[in-house]
């Protein structure tokens, strides 16, 4: 029974989803987050490159070319 | 919890954040060329990739990806031989989308002369809370045979694995903020088989020798990554990121990045960036021991000495429209970045004098990228 709470608990999450969350940034407000210049990885193929060369000189790795959804624009 | 249980939970989680706005990347086709040059290296190549979508639900992506390596580094002039060889590189991933989750899968297959690497990952992003936000969870494993050139009876391996969690969250109407975090482990044979650690070593002329560097079998990282982009009032960007890092050989570095994006009109953008970056040494290394084996690991890659750089970046981006060849728009694009590296313990062995004494080293880079976008 301990094992099965969490999949209740996250059941009962999904039926009533996060849907009722209002957005504080209208649907109608985000022609600027929707803009091409806010994409954060617009050329994948060209970051990738960069990265690779960050990765090749220094000690660091990692979580590099974070994530560019979340503008809530597609 | 067992493993479908753990499965089971791990669905519902996203199913619960679900909501509407996930869309498959565009059809394009991208073709660059690349180039770095600096401290006695040059590597340029080609990189290929190609993204379609197909049944409405699936996108299919394809990357050809090659390094013409020419090698005259400190590490090989004071050690070795100059050297060319070549790296080619091929990836195949898919990204499949259902009641708006993306899972993607890739594969990447990377081969030179003494080195094969494998890796395999899987990612699912999800929007919630009425698309504000982002949610993305990435695990990879990679499989490497480390080999080495002369020594056909030579052949190690390498097992990895990534875990990643990216969350994207919109702030205001002009600002989103990005956090990510990146775990990596390895396990197998982390040196470099033809890299050597120096020593003193009274009984020659130099005053110091070399031994084969040696490293643990095992390393672990975390990277944490938090980033912004702040839309200008007159329609231009402002990019901030910033990382910090550690790992379980006593590497700790951080670095910071800024970028400007600015278009100049409905064809022509512009941007401009600045990087700096510090670390400093791993807990086994040293640019010169005080005797033969003086410890368990040691290494003298300055990779893992204490340094620090400063890069700076400018690009242009020119886009058209297009009515031919099945093509709907196109660019061409030119990014340049002008790399200075700073050593504070790795100095410069091509200048002869007491072991010790030998200047520290430094190096800069020019980095080129070329490349060509077509939409269709």
């Amino acid at each position: 029974m301990k094992n099965k709470i969490p999949l209740i608990v996250l059941m009962i999450a999904s039926l009533s989803g996060c849907t009722n969350v209002k957005p504080w940034v209208k649907p109608y407000e985000r022609q600027n987050l929707a803009d091409p210049i806010m994409v954060s990885n617009s050329h994948p193929i060209s970051s990738a490159y960069l990265h690779h060369v960050h990765e090749a000189r220094e000690g660091a790795r990692g979580a590099a070319g974070s994530g560019g959804g979340g503008c809530g624009c597609n | 919890m067992n493993i479908k249980n753990t499965i089971i939970f791990f669905l519902l989680a996203l199913n619960s954040l679900f909501v509407n706005s996930a869309v498959l990347p565009e059809d394009k086709i991208d073709v660059l060329y690349h180039s770095y040059d600096g401290g006695g290296v040059e590597v340029n190549g080609p990189s290929v990739l190609v993204r379609k979508k197909f049944l409405d639900n699936f996108s299919v992506s394809t990357n050809y990806y090659v390094d013409m390596v020419s090698s005259a580094s400190i590490d090989v002039v004071t050690t070795a031989s100059a050297y060319s060889e070549e790296r080619t590189q091929y990836s195949v991933g898919v990204d499949y989308l259902h009641n708006e989750t993306t899972i993607s899968i890739n594969y990447v297959n990377s081969d030179e002369s003494d080195y094969e690497a494998n890796n395999a990952s899987l990612t699912i992003s999800q929007d919630f809370f009425s698309n504000l936000t982002t949610l993305s969870i990435g695990y990879s494993n990679g499989w490497d045979t480390v080999m080495q050139n002369g020594q056909d009876d030579f052949s190690e391996d390498v097992d990895r694995q990534n875990f990643r969690v990216d969350l994207s969250q919109v702030i205001t109407k002009n600002f989103f903020m990005n956090l990510t975090v990146e775990a990596i482990t390895d396990d197998g044979f982390l040196n470099n088989p033809y890299r050597s650690v120096r020593f003193l070593d009274p009984t020659v002329a130099s005053g110091y020798s070399f031994q084969s560097e040696l490293y643990p079998d095992t390393k672990t990282s975390t990277a944490v990554v938090i980033s912004g982009r702040y839309f200008l009032p007159y329609r231009a960007a402002l990019h901030a990121e910033y990382r910090d890092y550690s790992d379980t050989w006593g590497v700790d570095a951080q670095n910071f990045e800024i970028k400007y994006i600015h278009p100049y009109n409905d064809h022509l953008t512009f941007e401009a960036s600045t990087r700096y970056y510090q670390q400093n040494e791993a807990d086994f290394y040293a640019d010169l021991f005080p005797f033969q084996t003086a410890q368990n690991f040691l290494a003298r890659d300055k990779e893992l000495s204490s340094f620090d750089s400063i890069s700076i970046g400018l690009g242009a981006t020119y886009e058209f429209k297009m009515n031919s060849a099945g093509f709907e728009k196109g660019s061409v694009n030119l990014y340049y970045n002008y790399f200075q590296f700073d050593y504070d313990n790795f100095r410069d062995l091509t200048v002869v004098t007491a072991p010790g004494e030998e200047p520290l080293y430094s190096l800069d880079a020019n980095v080129i990228r070329a490349f060509v976008s077509f939409w269709f």
